[in-house]
């Protein structure tokens, strides 16, 4: 198939971007989205033309390092996938796709349609861990019981690959869906209860001088999202962080 | 020993072992989350007030005595006008302008805009554009503050005249259909409760989601969330539309 690709250019962090034309011919309909940037890109080298850059990683779906908003939906219009898994089945002969990188103010572009996601690093820092002694005299994994609800329900929070799909998607930059999923794989398990005030407190104080945005429980972060995150997790940070505000 | 003793000597210490930047930056009310919480519980005093005054107004058309009765009671008893008129008052203004600090945060946050962004794809209109139907329903306000709240407070209190009465007769109910005489009127009403209706059905279950229930997004209390958006707004327009349909000689 034959496409017209409208690609954000950015030479660097400080340089003034814009959208630019190309054509790429040939395509399969079996190519993953990044090996059509792929063929763009040794068609830019081959011309002489600085390739674009893009995030990538493991190709699997799994890194979360691949992160393009493409025809106004973060990872493409496929649903549960990142960029790596979009297949260009999804697009047809002759159309345009318009390719931009995810936009949010604590997102800044580093070149073309590289973020930086550091943000998410440092909510992270602030309290998205536990302080476990882990100099080899661990307990047995199953010495502590743990109900199979919670366990289900932790995994799936514990599934979020921190892309940031969710936060190029809402019309806030909010990252509350991130950081609701990462409180919420602790807060479910007994674990995390040691320092569960301290740690919802601290993600969301991050959180917010970060200069991420407000939720307004619009849910366009569930659908985008390529594991599957709850709104459901916002719901819980939330009651986590009055639970520690009144403690 | 000496170790205590060093730890007295630095009453600071107890200070760096609690390390929470969320109490520095000022706490609940002050963190993103804490307004939201703000927001929710704003709305839910201000659906109650819409549904109260939904039943009193639908009164005006079953029975004009009851409706007039009732107003009387509403208009002067001193609880609801000086604890809860206070309260609505302050719910109202704090409702709009906690809306606009945080959608001005929200635009900040957003940095660069999309050349192309499909938001169909994954939310609904209504979820989208709180600020827009928000700002309707403020134009609407304004208007019912211009046409009832501030003649009302004028008759009662600089003028004094508490009694309710006009030539002798209630003058609720004859002041209430008097309003909707005029087709603009009628029409601005109706076009402000759709956009209500609008702003309701993202804004009921949202309000829940915000206070942390998860049940915002079962079935019953979303069910709830649709009627109680359509029946409310709905409920308003068939009043105006009764009093100026069956008055309008």
């Amino acid at each position: 198939m034959n496409l017209t690709l409208k690609i954000w250019r950015q030479k660097d962090s400080n340089a003034k971007g814009q959208m630019v034309d190309y054509k790429v011919t040939d395509i399969s309909e079996h190519m993953s989205f990044l090996e059509m940037m792929d063929v763009l890109n040794e068609q830019l080298v081959n011309s002489g033309e600085e390739p674009v850059a893009f995030d990538h990683d493991c190709r699997e779906g799994i890194c979360g390092m691949c992160s393009m908003y493409i025809n106004g939906e973060a990872h493409g219009p496929d649903r549960g996938i990142t960029t790596c898994q979009l297949h260009m089945r999804m697009f047809k002969d002759g159309d345009t796709i318009t390719i931009e990188p995810f936009r949010a103010a604590a997102f800044p572009v580093i070149k073309d349609l590289v973020v930086d996601r550091t943000s998410f690093e440092r909510i992270q820092q602030a309290g998205g861990y536990i302080s476990v002694n882990t100099s080899g005299n661990t307990q047995d994994a199953n010495s502590i019981p743990i109900s199979k609800h919670a366990a289900d329900e932790a995994m799936d929070a514990a599934t979020c690959i921190g892309c940031g799909a969710c936060v190029a998607t809402c019309k806030n930059s909010s990252a509350m869906l991130f950081v609701g999923a990462k409180v919420s794989q602790y807060a479910l398990l007994p674990q995390g209860q040691v320092e569960a005030a301290d740690r919802v407190q601290n993600m969301v104080a991050q959180m917010d001088l970060e200069g991420f945005g407000n939720c307004t429980n619009t849910g366009a972060c569930e659908v985008e999202c390529p594991k599957g995150i709850s709104l459901d997790n916002i719901a819980r940070m939330n009651r986590e962080l009055m639970k520690a505000t009144i403690k | 020993m000496t170790f205590v003793i060093c730890l007295r000597l630095r009453p600071w210490l107890p200070l760096l072992k609690s390390k929470n930047n969320f109490k520095i930056m000022g706490g609940f009310f002050k963190s993103s989350i804490g307004r939201k919480v703000a927001m929710a519980l704003s709305a839910f005093f201000l659906m109650f007030f819409l549904l109260q005054h939904l039943v009193i107004n639908m009164l005006s058309v079953i029975s004009p005595d009851a409706f007039n009765e009732v107003s009387h009671f509403m208009g002067t008893n001193p609880l609801v006008q000086f604890a809860l008129q206070p309260v609505l008052i302050f719910a109202v203004v704090f409702h709009f302008v906690m809306g606009f600090v945080l959608e001005l945060k929200n635009k900040k946050a957003n940095g660069v805009s999309y050349a192309k962004n499909n938001g169909g794809a994954n939310s609904t209109w209504m979820s989208r554009n709180m600020i827009y139907s928000g700002l309707v329903v403020l134009a609407f306000i304004v208007l019912h503050f211009i046409d009832f709240w501030i003649p009302e407070i004028n008759t009662k209190y600089i003028v004094g005249d508490m009694t309710g009465l006009h030539n002798g007769e209630f003058r609720y109910y004859h002041e209430l259909v008097e309003k909707f005489h005029s087709p603009l009127r009628v029409g601005a009403y109706v076009i402000s409760f759709i956009l209500l209706g609008l702003h309701l059905a993202h804004g009921f279950t949202s309000a829940f989601q915000s206070m942390g229930a998860t049940a915002g997004r079962k079935k019953n209390l979303q069910l709830i969330g649709k009627a109680y958006s359509i029946i409310v707004p709905l409920g308003f327009i068939i009043i105006a539309l009764f009093h100026h349909l069956t008055h309008n000689h």
